[in-house]
């Protein structure tokens, strides 16, 4: 069934507000997108009706708490199709999620003249951690070039691949420029040298169906905030022989089995990874958000992204100065581009002013920008509840301020 | 010439002929960089970068007849219509002066509000450094 849009804006308070004297036009959904409001009442309920420590109490609040919790867990292992629940380990974010795999899989299985790949659509939080891990172990960081349109070079990622491969830690979408890779091919190809794949799911989990078995990807790590749910809490996703090999990420309760002083014996997974108490409130409301974009259904979602993402590249394509940034076949609805003789903070500046949020810089990835020549860019990303007309809105005040340096 | 009190009050007649809408401010300001001397190369190094501004930021100071002279550039527009303000107030002071100033009109204009919080954190630290050249200056003087 077509989504109505209206049905949809109605269950987000917060874009029913003006910002400067115009109505709030979202375009930052890349960085987080809004809440329906199911999330935020399921973020009171928890406080109100239920708040309880999770995991071995003895009465009926510590009982539903535990229930709901975990109930979450489910939803996220039927949302990427994970073979078991326990595959789902909660974080804090996607950034933390890689961090732990660099600081777990990486202690145990990376050594001296290992090679970890990436690519140079990385995010800085897919990028630092390999690094540091890198600079630790004595192993060696390769990167997969990219072309002008930001798609990467699979015939050079070929070439990298040796037995000295230990690991791929690929993004799935650019958050900067939307490009989608093609994770399934670069995932056999990885798996044919015997190293394991980590994807960087944060922005494409919300456009895309991403499901970990058709991909046979090691491990996914992706955030609740950009998936219309709570921020700081984040997922990995881990193959389970995988993460039972893994030592555990931090010390502390929960994630032990018995301790002693003299040894301490640590719990199953997911608990092995999951110390102290974890961000409860956050993930029963995260359940919400995944019933949401379930009653939508991610190929209505993703329809309806597509047509902004037509409608706006093809109307801003005319305006004299519009410099597209990331032109690859495969996008998702996100826009990144510059004004001619125009700074990306100023762009971003005066769209303010006309109650147009959208994103300037960097995007935390300096490398990519460097090898695109640029400083920085201005990105426009759309969410399922945005329309054509915001669009509209969007591409009049981009034509007003282009001009100021294109007449 | 006229005080840094009189120069501040006609700033703010400016900007109060704007009006409330964004855009236009913005335009304002924009416009204002035009104004600014041109910087010259040889100065475009990293010594002369302000740390804390989100934008790239250039300043120089030199001191003639007991003056200081102000030289800046950024690589964003609106920056450098933040400069060509704070160059109108400040530059051809004695460092007395400079040291001594209350720059009132950034919030009398509400210049918070037209720039945000990042760009008032780079504005904030360009003053500092133009007040630490003043002090620098004056040490000199007073050596």
């Amino acid at each position: 069934m077509p989504i109505n849009i209206e049905e949809i804006r109605n269950q987000f308070p917060v874009l029913h507000q003006e910002v400067n004297g115009k109505p709030l036009v979202y375009f930052d959904n890349a960085a987080t997108t809004q809440k329906p409001k199911q999330v935020l009442e399921a973020l009171q309920q928890y406080y109100e009706m239920d708040n309880s420590n999770i995991h071995r109490g003895a009465h009926t609040l510590a009982d539903r708490a535990t229930r709901y919790y975990e109930n979450t867990r489910s939803a996220i292992q039927k949302f990427i199709n994970a073979k078991e629940e326990e595959e789902i380990i909660f974080t804090k974010g996607t950034t933390e999620s890689i961090n732990l795999v660099a600081s777990t899989f990486g202690r145990k299985f990376i050594g001296k003249g290992d090679e970890i790949i990436i690519s140079t659509l990385e995010h800085h939080s897919n990028i630092v951690p390999w690094q540091m891990l890198c600079e630790e172990k004595g192993a060696i960081l390769k990167i997969i070039p990219i072309n002008d349109a930001g798609e990467i070079d699979l015939e050079e990622f070929e070439k990298l691949l040796s037995a000295k491969t230990k690991l791929v830690s690929l993004v799935h979408v650019s958050n900067a420029l939307g490009t989608i890779n093609p994770v399934k091919r670069v995932i056999e190809l990885a798996h044919k040298f015997g190293a394991k794949v980590l994807l960087d799911g944060a922005q494409s989990t919300n456009h895309l169906e991403v499901d970990v078995q058709e991909l046979d990807c090691d491990f996914l790590a992706f955030s609740a905030h950009k998936l219309y749910g709570p921020t700081g809490l984040g997922i990995l996703y881990g193959k389970r022989e995988i993460l039972e090999s893994m030592p555990p990420y931090q010390g502390g309760g929960e994630m032990i089995k018995e301790v002693s002083f003299e040894k301490t014996t640590y719990n199953e997974i997911p608990f092995k990874f999951e110390a102290g108490t974890p961000n409860i409130a956050d993930v029963i409301a995260f359940s919400k958000a995944i019933k949401f974009i379930d009653d939508l259904g991610k190929k209505e979602i993703k329809k309806h992204e597509d047509d902004l993402l037509e409608y706006a590249s093809d109307a801003l394509k005319d305006i004299k100065g519009f410099i597209p940034v990331g032109t690859a076949k495969e996008k998702v609805s996100v826009i990144s581009f510059n004004i001619n003789g125009m700074h990306p903070f100023d762009v971003g500046m005066m769209l303010d002013a006309n109650g147009i949020a959208v994103r300037t810089g960097h995007h935390c990835t300096q490398p990519l920008m460097k090898r695109l020549g640029l400083e920085g860019t201005v990105r426009a990303s759309f969410s399922v509840y945005n329309t054509k007309s915001e669009i509209d809105q969007m591409v009049a005040s981009i034509a007003r301020i282009a001009k100021i340096k294109n007449k | 010439m006229s005080s840094i009190q009189d120069v501040q009050k006609e700033i703010i007649e400016e900007f109060e002929i704007l009006g409330d809408d964004k855009e236009s401010t913005i335009f304002y300001i924009m416009e204002l960089g035009n104004n600014l001397p041109s910087f010259p190369e040889k100065e475009r190094v990293d010594v002369n970068i302000i740390k804390g501004c989100q934008s790239k930021v250039w300043l120089t100071a030199k001191m003639e007849d007991d003056k200081i002279h102000f030289l800046a550039d950024s690589n964003t527009d609106i920056t450098k219509g933040l400069i060509s303000l704070l160059i109108r107030v400040l530059s051809e002071r004695s460092p007395k002066e400079i040291i001594d100033a209350q720059l009132q009109f950034i919030d009398k204009i509400g210049m918070g509000n037209i720039i945000g919080s990042q760009r008032s954190n780079g504005l904030a630290a360009m003053i500092k450094q133009m007040k630490l050249y003043a002090l620098a200056y004056q040490a000199k003087q007073n050596a």
